[in-house]
């Protein structure tokens, strides 16, 4: 029959848009940028202190991540001139337009300096355009933390305290473990740890947040834990846990530390495809929408009757 | 009230005003099988059985009646109520669901014994004359009777009587209409409308109330229907019960109050006035029948000398023959009356579709219509295309009447010979023209856009056709050609197209007197052939030579009445006999209601509206003796249309099925009669029990469930100008129907699954809604479920899906030919219909457990 | 530049579903006069053009069959059948709304469009620049009522214009235009609010007990809406959100976080070349 009108939702429909990005290219994106972001810092500091096989990679995988994320990015746009529109504007309310003019100056500096890296031309301009991208970088790993919470989509907004924390520890361990991969075990010390620190952050962030969700009304962590984001998720966990793991105790054998690098890269890169089904999931299902709604409500006005809210079918 | 209509979703544009009503305080009461968009707005909603409204009609006359409800002083002096009827009268509750004059053999009335006291025998106006010459015109009925039709000719007015009839005003008389109204309904109580209508006692009462406690002098109660009411066998007979109540509470001829017909296509009353009906000429004068003898005196004789309007039929008559022959009309040749078509008998539309099967009928010209979706018993309508030799469709599109050919379920497109010619029609934006509506209000339209491709407007094609016959037959002396040849025809034809002047056709319509100037108003025209007038009830639409119809001064700036917007037939009134909201003495019953009143210093009527009056004859006028026509109805008579002057509750003429409204079962119910067991049906109804059109025996178990079908906003009709295109398509997109979850319970029938539909005649599937909106009724002490289907859909565009009227049988009212297509009785079931020899198969099994002939 | 700034009144929309009637006149008077593709036509499609029948299906959810707000419906009528409070009403009742973008006073699809190409006018309504949106989404996931989105094939963001192109005129838009029963009531945005505030005091006084106002308070969590409504029932009923928030409230803590973030990331990297064997 018509179905008698589910109090609670219309038909049981969601109440907002699932999000439109991509997958994979939106996953990519967030991982290959803190996977750059991480790496141009490792590359500037390893340039310091003498370990060039540690420079050599981390300047490369700035490089290619930035491409990466241009490339995942305007594959989403669908036309490539589209991206341009990017540059139209500096909107500081527009986490996607400060990330472009993170992303673009990033691009250029690391290209540049993987390029001298390459060529052995320039190898001063080299390291200078190296520190701009390592100023840049820890910027282009984080910002994508709010690029997602700062949308309506409860598994991102209402974990927009826990996000940034994730983020920037995926971004480690992945820039770290790109650095266990690429180096040698000469160099690799400080890749080692850093992914060892993220893979410990990005974990406990990870926990963190779907403790808060858990404390939400509706249940907003389980889309974290079932369905296609909760394998990704439990996928990012054990990955993430092997590396980091790895990272410590295989760092001196060249194969050990290129498996714990891999399994790290993976990781981070299942966390960031956890979290896009995730918020397809949250949004959904539109009681993750209105029940923290309807209680926002029923605390914050006494007269209005709570009324009505029933699960939908 | 709202009954007998889905008035929000069928008028949306006009419903606006039932929402202003309602912001102003209006109670809105609808009363429906169904709950719909209307009744998501209404203050009370009271679902009845389809079919059983004269029963709830009648229930609240007498609860009129019973609790003398009624508003006395306008029932005595402006109703029949005082009048008495003669000894020869026995109502149905004497003869057990029969009037008298009863003639079973041809299943139709002679309405002799109906008359007046004191008044000559009443010859309608119309429809029974076909008997013969004035000589004969005492009989009446007769197969003739039925060949034409009745009340349709009454459009604008009543039948002929004789003089005024013997009146007794305390209403006492035993023979006075008051008490034989009384008697008649005396059964209609509380309790059986229960039993009848599914209604309980207590809802009837909250209507009964509303409406009586808002009539009276300082209040009016309206009732608004279409054809929820008229498409019954006993159609004509639910708006009488309506005029009849209406009338008794002095709801009729005053603001606020009126029956108030919700038509249909957007000028189709204009279709009525100017007909497209067989049995009419323009303005709703009958179209002569085919005897020998007749001349224009003996076709009027019946009329002269007759009181009321009426009586100037002749002035009407001629000076539409001068209209249409011009100066080869004159008084020597009787005005060319012997060059109008004649008929013959019964040449209803449907009678034509059986024509077709039976190959007397070769050929046909569809304009504007979609009969293989639109047509009761759509699947004999298509028959009848196959065995034609030749089809003409002008559309928009090529609707399912031009590709009737394609349907598998019909048969196999080599074997139809019928020679199809699609000639693309220009929509109402690309040419100029007016719709007449619902309120009798001519608006003009102007054509915004140039037709595309060959598209042509049909005064194009009507106009040219004529054209070019006539070049073919030029020089001809065959007498049989005169007729064509000498008839004015020329309307201006001008542009690359060579599109004729809608302008000069309204001009012709309006009419021009002696030297060619327009007149102003219908009482200009006269019989001596000075005058010449194409519909003598729209003459002054083009008064002055302004064309009154374009008019569209906005109501703030004018009066509440707005009579400046469009024109109004008759003469711009825009409330019909409205001298009744003024009392015989010509004062508003009250200041609250006052509409028109007498205005004693310059003696002459006045009001807000154009005075439905002779503008100077006093209330106190008395008629001498010999007066006719208007001038034998006194100052007090408001219905000028009528021979007495009087509201009729009691009709002694002019209806094919009785002086009074009786509930009789549908043709096809799952219910007795429980007020005339004996007497199932209306016993004059039109049925064609033959193959393909048999009928389902009064509660068969075989169909067990009553069917409605009706129509959703988002589409128009059979579809024509709604399914193909894709943004109305797409907000309702197929065919379903509409069950209740008890009988979805009952039947297995799963929501948005597909159910199949079985009557004799056919079965359909369709998607199925079950919706609390559909609710069974208590009747007759069980259970009644009711099925809702909408009837747009067919095979082409966009939105598709079967036919509902594949499933209809023809069954027509006696007086209007209008199909019963809201209620016959039906058998669902779960899951989608075979086809071809399975299909037949099916409908046979059916029809044998039935115990129907094939 | 809002229009306080330029000293006119803020015009939107009040839609009150009270006298709604379901005719989805708006819906079609919309797609006429933008020239939406229909729902159910290959995307990109104007009217007229061939449209893919198998699109078009019967959704069951009473008398809609478009569903829900969205790239091509930008203005959608809800149908809920559900139990009358009001027995004299029948044992039914039939709610229909009309759904139209809000025009939020606080827009997060205008705050997080990365180009422009989503600004507000002089009316103070929200709208896109079909020219410059570059479909990058970031609208769709941010607005709180589930409204703009970006249309398949085409890539770009659409919704609801308030017709813009007639409101600049003076002219009323479409929908507004279209309906016969005045649900759907065009104007500035203060007498708006009051016409409704009567509205909903009479409603009330009739007993409709649930009747209320949505999006007309200021103060809610998107700074009030545009286009507000006057509903018989609780808005998730009707698929509204009811309490939604511009998500933008939070970017400067967001912001902030996030700069922790990054600098503990800097910090914890420069960590890792200190301590450790060389
Ligand atoms: N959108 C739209 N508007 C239209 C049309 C259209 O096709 N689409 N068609 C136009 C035309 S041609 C016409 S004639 C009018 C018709 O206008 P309506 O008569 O209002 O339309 P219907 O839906 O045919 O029938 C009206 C109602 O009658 C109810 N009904 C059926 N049987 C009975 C009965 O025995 N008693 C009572 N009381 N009610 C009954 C049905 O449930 C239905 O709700 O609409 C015109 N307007
Ligand atoms: N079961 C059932 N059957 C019914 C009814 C019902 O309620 N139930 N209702 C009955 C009623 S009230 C009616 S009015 C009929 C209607 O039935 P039809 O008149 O047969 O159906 P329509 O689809 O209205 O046909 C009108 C056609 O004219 C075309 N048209 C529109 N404008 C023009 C024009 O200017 N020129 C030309 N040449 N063509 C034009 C349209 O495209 C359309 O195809 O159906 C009747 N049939
Ligand atoms: S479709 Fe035309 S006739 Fe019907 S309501 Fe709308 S405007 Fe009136
Ligand atoms: S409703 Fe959504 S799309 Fe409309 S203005 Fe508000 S945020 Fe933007
Ligand atoms: S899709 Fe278009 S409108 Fe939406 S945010 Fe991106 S650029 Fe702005
Ligand atoms: S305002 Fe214009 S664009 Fe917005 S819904 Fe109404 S018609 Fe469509
Ligand atoms: S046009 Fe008005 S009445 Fe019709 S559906 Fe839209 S809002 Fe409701
Ligand atoms: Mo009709």
């Amino acid at each position: 029959m018509v179905p008698p009108a589910q109090f609670g939702s219309y038909y049981g429909l969601p109440i907002l848009k699932r999000p439109t990005w991509k997958s994979p290219d939106v996953p990519i994106y967030l991982w290959a940028g803190g996977a750059a972001g991480t790496s141009a810092v490792l590359a500037a500091l390893a340039d310091l202190t003498g370990r060039p096989t540690l420079r050599r990679g981390g300047r490369w995988v700035a490089a290619c991540g930035a491409m990466i994320g241009s490339v995942a990015l305007i594959h989403d746009l669908g036309r490539p001139a589209r991206f341009l529109n990017m540059l139209r504007v500096v909107k500081p309310t527009s986490p996607l337009s400060v990330g472009s003019w993170i992303l673009t100056p990033f691009g250029a500096l690391a290209a540049a300096a993987a390029a001298s890296e390459l060529t052995g031309i320039a190898p001063r301009l080299g390291r200078v355009a190296g520190w701009g991208a390592a100023a840049l970088g820890p910027a282009l790993a984080s910002y994508t933390s709010v690029l997602v919470a700062d949308t309506a989509i409860p598994a991102w907004h209402e974990a927009r305290n826990e996000l940034p924390a994730l983020f920037v520890g995926s971004a480690a361990a992945a820039g770290g473990g790109a650095g266990l991969v690429l180096a040698t075990v000469a160099d690799n010390g400080p890749a080692a740890r850093i992914a060892a620190v993220g893979a410990v952050t990005e974990l406990a962030a990870g926990q963190a947040m779907e403790r808060h969700l858990a404390g939400l009304p509706g249940g907003l962590e389980r889309v974290y834990q079932t369905g296609r984001a909760g394998r990704w998720n439990r996928a990012g966990q054990v990955l993430t846990t092997a590396g980091g793991v790895g990272a410590l105790f295989l760092q001196r054998s060249r194969a050990g530390s290129v498996l714990a690098g891999l399994a790290l890269l993976a990781g981070s890169l299942a966390t960031r495809f956890a979290v896009l089904h995730a918020g397809r999931a949250s949004a959904d299902d539109p009681q993750h929408v209105i029940a923290p709604q309807r209680e926002r409500l029923a605390q914050r006005t006494t007269h209005h009757a709570p009324g009505h809210v029933q699960t939908v079918d | 009230m709202i009954q007998g209509s889905n008035f929000a979703e069928c008028h949306p544009v006009g419903f606006q005003w039932v929402m202003e009503a309602k912001a102003r305080g209006a109670t809105v009461i609808h009363i429906d099988p169904r709950f719909t968009r209307t009744s998501a707005m209404a203050d009370h909603v009271v679902p009845i059985r389809a079919g059983s409204d004269v029963a709830f009609l009648g229930g609240l006359i007498n609860y009129v009646l019973t609790e003398g409800k009624e508003f006395r002083d306008y029932v005595v002096a402006y109703t029949n109520a005082a009048a008495i009827v003669t000894e020869d009268f026995q109502d149905t509750e004497d003869l057990g669901g029969l009037f008298s004059g009863f003639d079973a053999a041809s299943q139709s009335y002679d309405i002799s014994s109906w008359q007046y006291e004191g008044a000559q025998p009443a010859a309608a106006a119309a429809g029974q004359r076909d008997t013969g010459p004035a000589s004969q015109a005492g009989r009446h009925g007769g197969e003739t009777h039925r060949a034409s039709s009745g009340g349709q000719q009454y459009g604008s007015g009543g039948a002929s009587i004789g003089a005024k009839p013997n009146r007794d005003e305390t209403l006492q008389h035993p023979r006075c209409v008051f008490q034989i109204l009384t008697r008649h309904f005396a059964r209609y109580t509380p309790e059986l409308v229960e039993q009848v209508c599914g209604i309980s006692p207590e809802a009837f009462t909250t209507v009964a109330e509303a409406i009586t406690a808002n009539s009276g002098r300082e209040r009016t109660t309206a009732w608004a229907y279409a054809v929820g009411w008229t498409q019954h066998s006993t159609g004509v007979q639910y708006i009488r019960t309506a005029s009849i109540l209406q009338a008794l509470l002095g709801n009729i001829g005053r603001p606020g109050g009126g029956i108030l017909a919700l038509r249909g296509h957007a000028s189709i009353q204009g279709s009525t006035d100017i007909p497209t009906l067989f049995d009419l000429l323009p303005g709703y004068l009958p179209m002569p029948h085919a005897h020998r003898e007749q001349d224009l005196e003996t076709y009027c004789a019946a009329d002269a000398g007759q009181t009321g309007f009426w009586g100037n039929m002749p002035a009407y008559l001629v000076s539409l023959l001068k209209s249409y022959w011009g100066d080869a009309a004159t008084p020597e040749n009787d005005f060319r009356f012997d060059w109008l078509p004649r008929i013959d008998g019964d040449h209803n539309n449907f009678r034509s579709v059986l024509g077709m099967i039976d190959g007397t009928v070769r050929g046909y010209v569809v304009a504007g219509e979609n009969p293989a979706v639109g047509g009761a018993n759509a699947r004999l309508q298509r028959q009848g295309l196959a065995n034609l030799d030749w089809l003409v469709v002008r559309d928009f599109t090529c609707v399912e009447t031009a590709t009737f050919w394609q349907r598998p379920e019909d048969g196999r497109p080599e074997d139809v010979g019928t020679e199809v010619f699609f000639l693309p029609a220009a929509t109402h934006a690309e040419k100029d023209g007016s719709f007449t509506n619902t309120q009798r209000l001519l608006q003009w339209h102007h054509k915004a856009v140039e037709p595309p491709g060959d598209a042509r407007s049909d005064l194009w094609f009507f106009y040219h056709l004529g054209r070019r016959i006539r070049e073919k037959l030029a020089g001809s002396t065959d007498p049989r050609d005169r007729p064509i040849l000498e008839l004015t025809w020329d309307y201006g034809a001008h542009g690359l197209i060579g599109e004729p002047s809608a302008d000069a056709v309204l001009a012709e319509i309006n009419g021009a007197g002696p030297d060619g100037e327009p007149l102003s108003a219908y009482t200009q025209l006269r019989d001596d052939g000075s005058t010449r007038c194409g519909c003598w009830i729209y003459c002054g639409v083009r008064a002055d030579g302004v064309n009154q119809a374009a008019r569209r001064r906005p109501g703030a700036e004018q009066n509440w009445v707005a009579p400046e917007w469009g024109w109004a037939w008759p003469a711009n009134r825009r409330i019909l006999y409205n001298r009744a909201s003024a009392d015989r003495r010509g004062h508003p019953w009250s200041p609250r209601k006052a509409y028109v009143w007498w205005d004693a210093q310059a003696r002459r009527w006045t009001g807000h509206d154009v005075p439905d009056f002779e503008p100077g004859k006093p209330p106190d006028y008395r008629p001498p003796p010999d007066a006719t026509a208007q001038d034998a109805l006194s100052g007090d008579d408001p219905f000028i249309m009528q021979a007495d002057g009087k509201a009729w509750l009691f009709a002694p003429a002019g209806l094919a099925d009785g002086p009074l409204p009786v509930h009789y079962e549908p043709v096809e119910s799952p219910h007795r009669n429980l007020l005339y067991p004996g007497r199932p049906v209306n016993p004059a109804a039109i049925t064609y029990d033959r193959p393909g059109n048999r009928f389902h025996p009064p509660g068969s178990d075989a169909y067990p469930y009553v069917l409605t079908t009706y129509r959703l906003t988002e589409h128009q009709t059979g579809g024509g100008m709604t399914r193909h295109l894709p943004y109305l398509a797409e907000l309702q997109p197929e065919a379903f129907c509409e069950v209740s979850p008890a009988l979805a319970a009952e039947r297995g029938l799963r929501h948005l699954g597909w159910a199949t539909i079985v009557t004799a005649r056919s079965a359909i599937e369709v998607k199925v809604l079950v919706t609390a909106r559909m609710r069974p009724l208590r009747v007759d002490g069980r259970t009644s479920h009711q099925i809702g289907v909408p009837w747009h859909f067919g095979p082409n565009g966009l939105a598709t899906g079967d036919s509902a009227n594949d499933l209809l049988a023809i069954a027509l009212d006696p007086n209007v030919h209008i199909q019963e297509s809201k209620v016959l009785t039906c058998d669902i079931r779960p899951g989608r219909r075979p086809g071809g020899p399975e299909l037949r198969e099916l409908l046979a099994d059916y029809r044998r457990r039935a115990g129907i002939p094939e | 530049m809002s229009t306080s700034e330029l000293g006119m009144p803020r015009m939107g929309f009040f839609t009150d579903t009270s006298v709604c009637i379901g005719c989805k006149a708006c819906e079609v008077a919309c797609k006429e006069w933008n020239l939406v593709p229909p729902d159910a036509g290959p995307t990109g499609s104007g009217p007229g053009t061939d449209t893919d029948i198998a699109a078009m299906d019967l959704l069951g959810m009473s008398y809609d069959n478009t569903g829900s707000l969205g790239a091509n419906t930008w203005r959608h009528v809800a149908f809920i059948e559900a139990e009358a409070d009001d027995p004299r009403q029948g044992d039914v009742r039939w709610l229909m709304a009309s759904d139209v973008c809000k025009h939020c006073t606080h827009a997060a699809c205008l705050d997080v469009c990365p180009t422009g190409a989503l600004f507000r006018t002089e009316l103070d309504t929200v709208v896109v620049q079909e020219d410059v949106c570059n479909g990058c989404g970031y609208c769709v996931p941010a607005c709180p009522y589930g409204v703009i989105d970006v249309r398949p094939g085409d890539g770009r963001a659409w919704k609801c214009t308030l017709c813009y192109d007639r409101t600049k005129e003076g002219l009323t838009p479409a929908c507004a235009q279209a309906c016969p029963t005045e649900s759907i009531v065009y104007g500035p945005l203060d007498e708006l609010r009051e016409r409704a505030d009567l509205r909903l005091a009479t409603l009330r006084e009739a007993g409709e007990s649930r009747a209320q106002l949505y999006g007309r308070d200021p103060d809610d969590g998107v700074g009030g809406d545009g286009a507000f409504f006057l509903l018989l029932d609780e808005p998730e009923v009707y698929g509204l959100p009811p309490d939604p928030v511009v998500t933008t409230r939070d970017l400067p803590a967001m912001w902030g976080r996030a700069a922790l973030a990054a600098a503990g990331l800097a910090a914890a990297v420069a960590g890792a070349f200190l301590g450790g064997p060389r």
